[in-house]
């Protein structure tokens, strides 16, 4: 049965700057700008704005994202947090401020710079390590790619997901970044000996199994369902959203609980179907957060579009490519191969499917899921064609 | 040059019962000072019972391989002059629900690039040991 959001709220706006490495404007810069090109896409003022949601990791606030866009009388703000956790997280509770009339037009954004202080948080070193991070990083568990390389060893050994599982990952976004301009990984092939070859980061992963990191933002524009039909895009409705935080869970470290490799998916996932009118078969294209090759498949278990422990078999014989796949999955390329703004160019791809205007657009893709982080307390939302 | 590792602060309000356990020559673990359930990392409230009451019990130090990986570079300089390193997830003999982070070393004096990782199997039977490390004891794992 449908939840209270279904069709009341629609993205009719998206804009993003160019995504690189060393761009040379401030992360408060690009989120400006981000914003700035989806206003403009939507055909909507600056001054019309008065609702934001953002990561807890930006560098820029509201006050300064407002103050330089150009925004209007603000009634609601909020944050999430958890990285890439957040992208589907924010992008909701615009949607959820939209529909309870708590705003009329939101913004939801990410921007990001490679050196910005407060995007790799682990890589602040010279301290003593406070709280539960103390059972893991005197030990050598310094990255995430280590954090995350436990968890996909386990898998391995429980399920039987082997390398060439993540090879089938790796080398779907790649082909579909080949198709996509802008995607940083746009001109670079990926073969099979390619990824077999690439040196270790944390065995079992090797290079190709990390995302990119990348300098750039997107935004989106969320307005009712009503002030939608007079905009000047298709309208693409938010379906049904939620976020997860399973009982026990400790962030990235989540070997600490009966069950460490039933994540944060579930969680999102269960609710997620719950307020949707469609299940994951009527699901045809899928953009999957993929800091991480492994997330995909534990994140194609959560979502149920395979039994427990199938994830890394249901990456086979092409079932996660464009255009002949099952379900092709990060059709522009997602965090691994277009450019890693912690998931948000994951969710500027969901909506592109139900406009119809993807590098890798599948047919009639009608309705369309977007995830954030398998891994941290994360968020989830479907996009659906017709309200 | 292990100096240079990522070291806990060993007077965390919560944790530190922990840290002067390892100094003892201990691995101990948090328990619920009400129900006695045990459970890591340390926190200030068992989610069972809701008590704020708090005790330590040393454990027997033995457990299996749960999960490791084998780090290679980039990494913070300490660790990158021994990588590739392994480190483990141990899951104790008396409570396979209390996970604990280490690594597998050749014997107590070790470093944590001491094993072959072709070598290092889930399930496999390790003990506790502890070192040194500036202020800090660290736990690591040899095999039982």
């Amino acid at each position: 049965m449908a939840g209270f959001l279904k069709g009341r709220t629609a993205v009719v706006g998206i804009g993003q700057t160019a995504f690189g490495k060393g761009l040379e404007s401030t992360e408060l810069s690009l989120a400006c700008q981000a914003i700035s090109a989806a206003l403009d896409d939507a055909g909507i003022k600056p001054s019309e704005v008065d609702g934001l949601a953002s990561f807890n990791m930006e560098d820029g606030r509201e006050v300064d994202v407002a103050r330089n866009v150009g925004l209007g009388e603000i009634t609601y703000f909020s944050q999430v947090g958890y990285g890439g956790g957040a992208g589907c997280g924010v992008t909701g509770q615009a949607a959820l401020a939209v529909a309870t009339g708590q705003c009329e037009v939101a913004v939801a954004w990410r921007a990001r710079k490679r050196a910005s202080k407060t995007s790799r948080p682990w890589a602040k070193v010279n301290q003593r390590i406070p709280g539960s991070w103390q059972f893991s990083r005197p030990f050598g568990v310094v990255r995430p790619v280590d954090e995350i390389a436990l968890l996909t060893r386990r898998h391995m050994h429980e399920f039987g997901t082997t390398r060439d599982h993540l090879a089938n990952v790796a080398i779907a976004l790649r082909k579909h970044a080949n198709r996509n301009p802008v995607a940083t990984m746009g001109h670079k092939t990926l073969s099979r000996e390619d990824y077999m070859n690439a040196r270790w980061i944390s065995e079992p992963l090797c290079l190709f199994d990390n995302c990119l990191e990348t300098d750039g933002a997107l935004a989106v524009v969320i307005v009712s369902a009503d002030r939608a039909k007079d905009c000047a895009n298709k309208p693409v409705y938010i379906h049904a959203f939620a976020q997860g935080l399973p009982p026990q869970h400790n962030v990235m470290t989540n070997y600490f609980c009966a069950d460490p490799l039933r994540g944060p998916a579930w969680t999102a996932a269960t609710r997620l179907w719950a307020n949707a009118d469609v299940g994951p078969d009527d699901v045809k294209v899928a953009q999957l957060y993929d800091a991480f090759s492994p997330l995909i498949p534990l994140s194609l278990e959560g979502y149920g579009f395979c039994d427990r422990g199938e994830g890394g078999p249901f990456t086979d014989d092409g079932n996660i490519e464009w255009p002949n796949g099952r379900l092709p999955v990060n059709t522009s390329g997602g965090g691994m191969s277009e450019a890693n703004v912690h998931g948000f160019n994951l969710v500027l791809e969901g909506v592109r499917q139900i406009r119809g205007t993807s590098t890798c657009q599948v047919e009639g893709a009608g309705v369309s899921l977007v995830t954030s982080g398998e891994g941290v307390p994360t968020s989830a939302i479907l996009f659906t064609e017709d309200a | 040059m292990e100096g240079s590792f990522l070291l806990p602060d060993v007077e965390d309000e919560d944790t530190a019962g922990f840290w002067s356990g390892t100094a003892a020559g201990e691995l101990r673990v948090q328990a619920c000072g009400s129900c006695g359930q045990w459970r890591m990392p340390p926190r200030p409230m068992c989610p069972s019972c809701r008590s704020v009451e708090v005790t330590w019990v040393a454990t027997n130090g033995r457990g299996s391989i749960w999960s490791f990986i084998v780090p290679h570079p980039p990494l913070l300089p300490a660790y990158a002059e021994l990588a590739p390193y392994n480190a483990i997830i141990v899951e104790l003999e008396e409570d396979p629900s209390i996970r604990i982070v280490g690594n597998l070393i050749a014997d107590e004096t070790a470093a944590i690039n001491s094993i072959d990782p072709t070598t290092i199997r889930i399930g496999e039977p390790v003990r506790v040991v502890f070192q040194q490390v500036d202020d800090v004891t660290l736990p690591r794992w040899v095999r039982a």
